[in-house]
Protein backbone atom coordinates (compact mmCIF):
# COMPACT_ATOMS: atom_id res chain seq x y z
CA UNK A 1 0.00 0.00 0.00
CA UNK A 2 1.60 3.23 -1.19
CA UNK A 3 -0.15 6.42 -0.06
CA UNK A 4 0.88 9.95 -1.00
CA UNK A 5 -0.47 12.77 1.12
CA UNK A 6 -0.99 15.98 -0.88
CA UNK A 7 -3.18 19.06 -0.53
CA UNK A 8 -2.74 21.78 -3.05
CA UNK A 9 -2.87 24.57 -0.48
CA UNK A 10 0.02 24.77 1.95
CA UNK A 11 -0.54 24.54 5.68
CA UNK A 12 -3.68 22.41 5.58
CA UNK A 13 -2.08 19.65 7.65
CA UNK A 14 -0.42 17.23 5.20
CA UNK A 15 2.40 16.40 7.57
CA UNK A 16 0.04 16.21 10.57
CA UNK A 17 -2.15 13.66 8.77
CA UNK A 18 0.71 11.73 7.14
CA UNK A 19 2.55 11.40 10.46
CA UNK A 20 -0.59 10.31 12.34
CA UNK A 21 -1.31 7.70 9.68
CA UNK A 22 2.24 6.33 9.90
CA UNK A 23 2.15 6.26 13.72
CA UNK A 24 -1.17 4.42 13.75
CA UNK A 25 0.11 1.83 11.25
CA UNK A 26 3.27 1.35 13.34
CA UNK A 27 1.15 0.93 16.48
CA UNK A 28 -1.05 -1.65 14.72
CA UNK A 29 2.08 -3.53 13.65
CA UNK A 30 3.48 -3.45 17.20
CA UNK A 31 0.26 -4.85 18.64
CA UNK A 32 0.32 -7.60 16.04
CA UNK A 33 3.90 -8.77 16.72
CA UNK A 34 5.39 -6.68 13.92
CA UNK A 35 3.15 -7.96 11.12
CA UNK A 36 2.91 -6.31 8.74
CA UNK A 37 6.14 -4.35 9.18
CA UNK A 38 5.91 -0.80 10.46
CA UNK A 39 5.57 1.61 7.50
CA UNK A 40 8.20 3.49 5.56
CA UNK A 41 7.75 7.26 5.69
CA UNK A 42 9.28 9.51 3.04
CA UNK A 43 9.12 13.26 3.48
CA UNK A 44 9.22 14.44 -0.14
CA UNK A 45 8.54 18.07 0.74
CA UNK A 46 12.22 18.68 0.18
CA UNK A 47 12.03 22.46 0.08
CA UNK A 48 10.81 22.49 3.68
CA UNK A 49 10.91 19.01 5.21
CA UNK A 50 9.41 18.97 8.71
CA UNK A 51 8.04 15.46 9.41
CA UNK A 52 11.25 14.62 11.31
CA UNK A 53 10.23 17.17 13.95
CA UNK A 54 7.29 14.91 14.85
CA UNK A 55 8.63 11.42 14.12
CA UNK A 56 12.10 12.17 15.58
CA UNK A 57 14.12 9.65 13.55
CA UNK A 58 17.75 8.90 14.31
CA UNK A 59 19.15 10.12 10.95
CA UNK A 60 22.28 8.01 10.57
CA UNK A 61 22.45 7.59 6.81
CA UNK A 62 23.28 10.48 4.51
CA UNK A 63 23.78 10.84 0.78
CA UNK A 64 24.51 13.80 -1.49
CA UNK A 65 22.49 13.87 -4.72
CA UNK A 66 22.27 16.00 -7.82
CA UNK A 67 22.15 15.88 -11.59
CA UNK A 68 24.93 15.27 -14.08
CA UNK A 69 25.63 18.49 -15.93
CA UNK A 70 27.87 19.07 -18.95
CA UNK A 71 31.40 20.32 -18.60
CA UNK A 72 32.84 21.65 -21.84
CA UNK A 73 36.40 20.86 -22.87
CA UNK A 74 37.22 24.15 -24.63
CA UNK A 75 40.30 22.60 -26.29
CA UNK A 76 38.05 20.19 -28.21
CA UNK A 77 34.88 22.28 -28.65
CA UNK A 78 34.42 23.63 -32.18
CA UNK A 79 31.32 25.67 -31.19
CA UNK A 80 29.26 23.79 -33.75
CA UNK A 81 26.12 24.36 -31.67
CA UNK A 82 24.85 20.77 -31.69
CA UNK A 83 24.63 20.66 -27.87
CA UNK A 84 22.58 23.88 -27.71
CA UNK A 85 20.32 22.62 -30.49
CA UNK A 86 19.45 19.34 -28.73
CA UNK A 87 18.99 20.88 -25.25
CA UNK A 88 15.28 21.29 -24.60
CA UNK A 89 15.92 23.51 -21.58
CA UNK A 90 18.39 26.00 -23.08
CA UNK A 91 20.88 24.98 -20.44
CA UNK A 92 23.67 25.07 -23.02
CA UNK A 93 24.21 28.05 -25.29
CA UNK A 94 26.77 28.54 -28.03
CA UNK A 95 27.51 32.20 -28.53
CA UNK A 96 30.15 32.90 -31.12
CA UNK A 97 33.33 31.30 -29.82
CA UNK A 98 31.97 30.47 -26.40
CA UNK A 99 29.88 27.57 -25.12
CA UNK A 100 28.07 28.39 -21.89
CA UNK A 101 26.41 26.01 -19.43
CA UNK A 102 23.55 27.17 -17.17
CA UNK A 103 23.52 24.56 -14.39
CA UNK A 104 20.20 25.70 -12.87
CA UNK A 105 18.35 24.98 -16.11
CA UNK A 106 19.96 21.56 -16.68
CA UNK A 107 17.72 18.53 -16.10
CA UNK A 108 20.63 16.13 -16.47
CA UNK A 109 19.26 14.27 -19.50
CA UNK A 110 22.70 13.88 -21.07
CA UNK A 111 21.58 14.67 -24.63
CA UNK A 112 24.35 17.26 -25.12
CA UNK A 113 27.11 14.79 -24.23
CA UNK A 114 25.63 12.04 -26.39
CA UNK A 115 25.28 14.31 -29.40
CA UNK A 116 28.62 16.12 -29.22
CA UNK A 117 30.52 15.15 -32.40
CA UNK A 118 33.85 16.13 -30.83
CA UNK A 119 33.52 14.24 -27.55
CA UNK A 120 34.10 17.59 -25.85
CA UNK A 121 31.45 17.17 -23.14
CA UNK A 122 32.09 15.38 -19.89
CA UNK A 123 29.28 15.00 -17.34
CA UNK A 124 29.98 16.06 -13.78
CA UNK A 125 27.77 15.95 -10.70
CA UNK A 126 26.05 19.20 -9.81
CA UNK A 127 24.96 18.71 -6.17
CA UNK A 128 21.34 19.74 -5.57
CA UNK A 129 20.61 18.40 -2.12
CA UNK A 130 21.09 15.84 0.59
CA UNK A 131 19.12 12.73 1.51
CA UNK A 132 18.94 11.46 5.10
CA UNK A 133 17.46 8.31 6.56
CA UNK A 134 17.01 6.49 9.84
CA UNK A 135 14.59 4.75 12.17
CA UNK A 136 12.11 6.52 14.47
CA UNK A 137 11.56 5.47 18.12
CA UNK A 138 8.20 3.99 17.01
CA UNK A 139 10.04 1.73 14.55
CA UNK A 140 9.10 3.64 11.41
CA UNK A 141 11.73 3.62 8.66
CA UNK A 142 12.17 7.26 7.73
CA UNK A 143 13.75 9.19 4.88
CA UNK A 144 13.74 12.77 3.71
CA UNK A 145 15.49 15.06 1.27
CA UNK A 146 16.74 18.57 1.65
CA UNK A 147 17.16 20.80 -1.38
CA UNK A 148 20.18 23.10 -1.25
CA UNK A 149 19.27 26.74 -0.69
CA UNK A 150 18.89 28.60 -3.99
CA UNK A 151 18.40 25.50 -6.14
CA UNK A 152 15.20 25.71 -8.18
CA UNK A 153 14.89 22.07 -9.21
CA UNK A 154 13.29 19.71 -6.69
CA UNK A 155 12.29 16.79 -8.90
CA UNK A 156 15.68 15.06 -9.24
CA UNK A 157 16.13 15.05 -5.45
CA UNK A 158 12.63 13.63 -4.85
CA UNK A 159 13.20 10.97 -7.51
CA UNK A 160 16.49 9.92 -5.97
CA UNK A 161 15.03 9.81 -2.46
CA UNK A 162 12.30 7.44 -3.64
CA UNK A 163 14.86 5.28 -5.39
CA UNK A 164 17.27 5.28 -2.44
CA UNK A 165 14.77 3.93 0.11
CA UNK A 166 12.06 1.64 -1.16
CA UNK A 167 9.41 -0.20 0.82
CA UNK A 168 9.99 -3.87 1.52
CA UNK A 169 7.34 -6.33 0.28
CA UNK A 170 4.26 -5.91 2.47
CA UNK A 171 5.53 -2.68 3.99
CA UNK A 172 3.21 0.33 3.63
CA UNK A 173 4.69 3.53 2.22
CA UNK A 174 3.52 6.97 3.33
CA UNK A 175 4.79 9.85 1.19
CA UNK A 176 4.42 13.41 2.43
CA UNK A 177 4.31 15.62 -0.68
CA UNK A 178 4.96 19.33 -1.02
CA UNK A 179 2.11 21.80 -1.37
CA UNK A 180 0.98 22.82 -4.83
CA UNK A 181 0.04 20.75 -7.85
CA UNK A 182 3.19 20.95 -9.96
CA UNK A 183 6.15 18.73 -10.84
CA UNK A 184 7.27 18.11 -7.24
CA UNK A 185 3.86 16.77 -6.25
CA UNK A 186 3.60 14.64 -9.39
CA UNK A 187 7.05 13.16 -8.74
CA UNK A 188 6.16 12.44 -5.10
CA UNK A 189 2.87 10.78 -6.10
CA UNK A 190 4.31 8.76 -8.98
CA UNK A 191 3.84 5.04 -8.34
CA UNK A 192 1.38 5.58 -5.47
CA UNK A 193 -1.78 3.50 -5.11
CA UNK A 194 -3.71 6.28 -3.41
CA UNK A 195 -3.64 10.06 -3.08
CA UNK A 196 -4.84 11.30 0.29
CA UNK A 197 -5.82 14.95 -0.13
CA UNK A 198 -5.81 17.04 3.01
CA UNK A 199 -7.95 20.15 2.80
CA UNK A 200 -9.59 22.66 5.05
CA UNK A 201 -13.05 24.19 4.72
CA UNK A 202 -11.92 27.60 3.45
CA UNK A 203 -12.24 29.12 -0.03
CA UNK A 204 -8.48 28.74 -0.55
CA UNK A 205 -8.50 25.16 0.71
CA UNK A 206 -11.30 24.26 -1.69
CA UNK A 207 -9.72 26.08 -4.63
CA UNK A 208 -6.47 24.16 -4.28
CA UNK A 209 -8.21 20.87 -3.44
CA UNK A 210 -9.71 21.05 -6.92
CA UNK A 211 -6.22 21.40 -8.43
CA UNK A 212 -4.88 18.49 -6.38
CA UNK A 213 -7.89 16.34 -7.31
CA UNK A 214 -7.13 17.10 -10.95
CA UNK A 215 -3.57 15.80 -10.47
CA UNK A 216 -5.04 12.56 -9.08
CA UNK A 217 -7.39 12.26 -12.03
CA UNK A 218 -4.65 13.01 -14.56
CA UNK A 219 -2.36 10.40 -12.96
CA UNK A 220 -5.25 7.92 -12.67
CA UNK A 221 -4.63 7.45 -8.94
CA UNK A 222 -7.69 6.89 -6.70
CA UNK A 223 -8.11 9.70 -4.19
CA UNK A 224 -9.89 10.53 -0.95
CA UNK A 225 -10.08 13.56 1.30
CA UNK A 226 -9.35 14.36 4.93
CA UNK A 227 -10.93 17.63 6.02
CA UNK A 228 -8.81 19.30 8.66
CA UNK A 229 -9.75 22.22 10.93
CA UNK A 230 -13.32 21.12 10.53
CA UNK A 231 -15.49 23.49 12.53
CA UNK A 232 -18.95 21.97 12.60
CA UNK A 233 -20.11 24.57 15.11
CA UNK A 234 -19.02 27.50 12.96
CA UNK A 235 -21.47 30.35 12.58
CA UNK A 236 -20.73 30.55 8.89
CA UNK A 237 -21.30 27.04 7.55
CA UNK A 238 -20.86 28.06 3.92
CA UNK A 239 -17.19 27.02 3.49
CA UNK A 240 -17.95 23.65 5.09
CA UNK A 241 -20.97 23.12 2.85
CA UNK A 242 -19.04 24.11 -0.25
CA UNK A 243 -16.19 21.67 0.30
CA UNK A 244 -18.58 18.86 1.30
CA UNK A 245 -20.70 19.50 -1.80
CA UNK A 246 -17.63 19.51 -4.01
CA UNK A 247 -16.42 16.16 -2.63
CA UNK A 248 -19.88 14.65 -3.04
CA UNK A 249 -20.23 15.92 -6.62
CA UNK A 250 -16.76 14.69 -7.58
CA UNK A 251 -17.27 11.34 -5.79
CA UNK A 252 -14.23 12.04 -3.61
CA UNK A 253 -14.84 10.14 -0.37
CA UNK A 254 -14.27 12.18 2.80
CA UNK A 255 -12.36 9.69 4.95
CA UNK A 256 -12.14 11.80 8.10
CA UNK A 257 -12.99 15.19 9.56
CA UNK A 258 -10.44 16.49 12.07
CA UNK A 259 -11.91 19.04 14.47
CA UNK A 260 -10.69 22.62 14.68
CA UNK A 261 -9.28 22.71 18.21
CA UNK A 262 -6.88 24.92 20.09
CA UNK A 263 -5.33 21.96 21.91
CA UNK A 264 -4.38 20.33 18.57
CA UNK A 265 -2.64 23.51 17.41
CA UNK A 266 -0.84 23.83 20.75
CA UNK A 267 0.28 20.18 20.65
CA UNK A 268 1.55 20.45 17.06
CA UNK A 269 3.50 23.56 18.04
CA UNK A 270 5.24 21.42 20.68
CA UNK A 271 6.19 18.75 18.16
CA UNK A 272 3.51 16.26 19.23
CA UNK A 273 1.76 14.01 16.74
CA UNK A 274 -2.01 14.03 16.46
CA UNK A 275 -2.00 10.57 18.08
CA UNK A 276 -0.03 11.87 21.07
CA UNK A 277 -2.46 14.77 21.46
CA UNK A 278 -5.53 12.56 21.02
CA UNK A 279 -4.67 8.86 21.64
CA UNK A 280 -8.27 7.99 20.77
CA UNK A 281 -7.51 9.04 17.15
CA UNK A 282 -5.51 5.80 16.69
CA UNK A 283 -8.65 3.96 15.65
CA UNK A 284 -9.75 6.86 13.43
CA UNK A 285 -6.49 6.62 11.47
CA UNK A 286 -6.56 2.82 11.43
CA UNK A 287 -10.02 3.25 9.89
CA UNK A 288 -8.63 5.62 7.22
CA UNK A 289 -5.99 3.01 6.30
CA UNK A 290 -8.66 0.31 6.09
CA UNK A 291 -10.88 2.42 3.84
CA UNK A 292 -7.92 3.19 1.57
CA UNK A 293 -7.00 -0.50 1.33
CA UNK A 294 -10.54 -1.24 0.17
CA UNK A 295 -10.45 1.48 -2.47
CA UNK A 296 -7.16 0.46 -4.05
CA UNK A 297 -7.78 -1.79 -6.99
CA UNK A 298 -5.94 -5.08 -6.53
CA UNK A 299 -4.45 -4.80 -10.04
CA UNK A 300 -2.97 -1.42 -9.38
CA UNK A 301 -1.18 -2.59 -6.26
CA UNK A 302 1.05 -4.81 -8.38
CA UNK A 303 1.75 -2.26 -11.14
CA UNK A 304 5.44 -1.37 -11.19
CA UNK A 305 6.40 2.25 -10.73
CA UNK A 306 6.53 4.26 -13.92
CA UNK A 307 9.91 5.89 -14.30
CA UNK A 308 10.32 9.59 -14.97
CA UNK A 309 10.47 10.67 -18.57
CA UNK A 310 14.08 11.79 -18.22
CA UNK A 311 15.26 8.62 -16.58
CA UNK A 312 18.15 6.91 -18.30
CA UNK A 313 19.51 3.47 -17.53
CA UNK A 314 22.01 3.67 -14.71
CA UNK A 315 20.86 7.03 -13.38
CA UNK B 1 25.81 47.35 -37.54
CA UNK B 2 22.91 45.07 -36.71
CA UNK B 3 20.79 45.51 -33.60
CA UNK B 4 18.01 43.36 -32.18
CA UNK B 5 14.97 45.19 -30.80
CA UNK B 6 12.22 43.46 -28.81
CA UNK B 7 8.80 44.31 -30.27
CA UNK B 8 5.14 43.56 -29.60
CA UNK B 9 4.51 42.52 -33.23
CA UNK B 10 6.69 41.35 -36.16
CA UNK B 11 6.77 44.72 -37.95
CA UNK B 12 8.92 47.86 -38.14
CA UNK B 13 5.89 49.91 -37.12
CA UNK B 14 5.18 47.80 -34.03
CA UNK B 15 5.38 49.10 -30.51
CA UNK B 16 8.25 47.98 -28.31
CA UNK B 17 8.08 45.02 -25.90
CA UNK B 18 9.91 45.56 -22.60
CA UNK B 19 10.68 41.86 -22.06
CA UNK B 20 13.84 40.49 -23.60
CA UNK B 21 13.45 36.69 -23.44
CA UNK B 22 9.64 36.72 -23.53
CA UNK B 23 9.14 39.42 -26.17
CA UNK B 24 6.42 38.72 -28.72
CA UNK B 25 8.91 39.20 -31.56
CA UNK B 26 12.39 40.33 -32.44
CA UNK B 27 13.27 42.92 -35.02
CA UNK B 28 16.79 42.73 -36.45
CA UNK B 29 17.68 46.08 -38.00
CA UNK B 30 20.76 47.12 -39.93
CA UNK B 31 21.43 50.63 -38.68
CA UNK B 32 23.35 51.65 -41.83
CA UNK B 33 21.00 50.43 -44.55
CA UNK B 34 17.76 50.48 -42.59
CA UNK B 35 17.01 46.93 -43.73
CA UNK B 36 15.01 44.96 -41.21
CA UNK B 37 13.84 41.44 -40.57
CA UNK B 38 11.14 40.35 -38.09
CA UNK B 39 11.54 37.06 -36.22
CA UNK B 40 9.03 35.19 -34.11
CA UNK B 41 10.20 34.38 -30.60
CA UNK B 42 10.30 30.58 -30.42
CA UNK B 43 10.72 30.72 -26.62
CA UNK B 44 7.57 32.76 -25.99
CA UNK B 45 5.83 29.81 -24.35
CA UNK B 46 8.80 27.66 -23.30
CA UNK B 47 9.07 26.82 -19.63
CA UNK B 48 12.53 28.28 -19.12
CA UNK B 49 15.70 29.55 -20.71
CA UNK B 50 13.91 32.08 -22.91
CA UNK B 51 16.52 34.79 -22.34
CA UNK B 52 19.34 32.43 -23.27
CA UNK B 53 17.59 31.47 -26.48
CA UNK B 54 16.98 35.11 -27.35
CA UNK B 55 20.68 35.80 -26.82
CA UNK B 56 21.51 32.96 -29.18
CA UNK B 57 19.17 34.41 -31.80
CA UNK B 58 20.92 37.78 -31.50
CA UNK B 59 24.29 36.05 -31.81
CA UNK B 60 23.28 33.89 -34.80
CA UNK B 61 21.97 36.96 -36.62
CA UNK B 62 25.21 38.80 -36.13
CA UNK B 63 23.83 41.50 -33.86
CA UNK B 64 26.33 43.70 -32.04
CA UNK B 65 23.69 45.14 -29.72
CA UNK B 66 20.24 44.39 -28.33
CA UNK B 67 17.66 46.91 -27.13
CA UNK B 68 14.98 45.98 -24.58
CA UNK B 69 14.16 46.75 -20.93
CA UNK B 70 14.25 43.60 -18.84
CA UNK B 71 17.38 41.49 -19.06
CA UNK B 72 17.40 38.56 -16.62
CA UNK B 73 20.62 37.14 -15.16
CA UNK B 74 20.88 34.27 -17.67
CA UNK B 75 20.24 36.53 -20.64
CA UNK B 76 22.78 38.99 -19.28
CA UNK B 77 25.46 36.28 -18.90
CA UNK B 78 24.80 34.90 -22.38
CA UNK B 79 24.85 38.31 -24.08
CA UNK B 80 27.93 39.31 -22.13
CA UNK B 81 29.71 36.12 -23.21
CA UNK B 82 28.76 36.77 -26.82
CA UNK B 83 30.09 40.33 -26.52
CA UNK B 84 26.72 41.79 -27.45
CA UNK B 85 25.98 45.15 -25.85
CA UNK B 86 22.67 45.71 -24.04
CA UNK B 87 20.67 48.95 -24.14
CA UNK B 88 17.35 50.10 -22.70
CA UNK B 89 14.59 51.95 -24.55
CA UNK B 90 14.33 54.66 -21.95
CA UNK B 91 11.50 56.96 -23.03
CA UNK B 92 11.52 55.74 -26.63
CA UNK B 93 8.15 54.18 -27.46
CA UNK B 94 8.52 53.22 -31.11
CA UNK B 95 11.10 51.38 -33.16
CA UNK B 96 11.76 54.50 -35.22
CA UNK B 97 12.46 56.64 -32.18
CA UNK B 98 14.55 53.88 -30.61
CA UNK B 99 16.77 53.69 -33.68
CA UNK B 100 17.13 57.46 -33.85
CA UNK B 101 18.22 57.65 -30.22
CA UNK B 102 20.44 54.59 -30.53
CA UNK B 103 22.32 56.16 -33.46
CA UNK B 104 22.65 59.40 -31.52
CA UNK B 105 24.14 57.47 -28.60
CA UNK B 106 21.29 58.50 -26.31
CA UNK B 107 20.23 55.07 -25.04
CA UNK B 108 21.32 53.84 -21.65
CA UNK B 109 23.72 50.89 -21.75
CA UNK B 110 23.08 48.06 -19.30
CA UNK B 111 25.92 46.89 -17.07
CA UNK B 112 24.07 44.36 -14.95
CA UNK B 113 20.85 42.25 -15.04
CA UNK B 114 17.78 44.46 -14.86
CA UNK B 115 15.25 41.84 -13.76
CA UNK B 116 15.53 39.09 -11.14
CA UNK B 117 14.97 36.23 -13.58
CA UNK B 118 12.37 33.53 -13.38
CA UNK B 119 12.11 29.83 -13.06
CA UNK B 120 9.38 28.04 -14.94
CA UNK B 121 9.60 24.82 -12.92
Amino acid sequence: MKITVASGKGGTGKTTIAVALAVSLAEAARQNNGRPTAPLFLDCDIEAPNAHLFLKPDLKERKQVGVLIPQIDETRCTHCGKCAEVCQYHAVAVLGKKTLVFPQLCHGCGSCAQNCPEGAIREVLNPLGTLEAGITPAGIRFGHGRLNVGEPMAVPVIRQLKRWIQPKPGQALIVDASPGASCSVVEAARGSDFLLLVSEPTPFGLHDLKLAAEVAREMAIPAGVVLNRYDSAAQNTRPVDQVENYCRAEKLPVLARIPFQREIAAGIAQGKTLIEIHPEFTSLFAGIAEQIALMIEPARASTPDVEGEFHRIGR
Amino acid sequence: MKVLITTAAPDIGASIDPRFGRAASFLVVDTETGEWQALDNPALHSSGGAGIQAAQIASLNGCAAVISVEFGPNAFDALHAADIKMYQFGSAGSVEETLKRFKAGQLQQVGQPTSPGHHGG
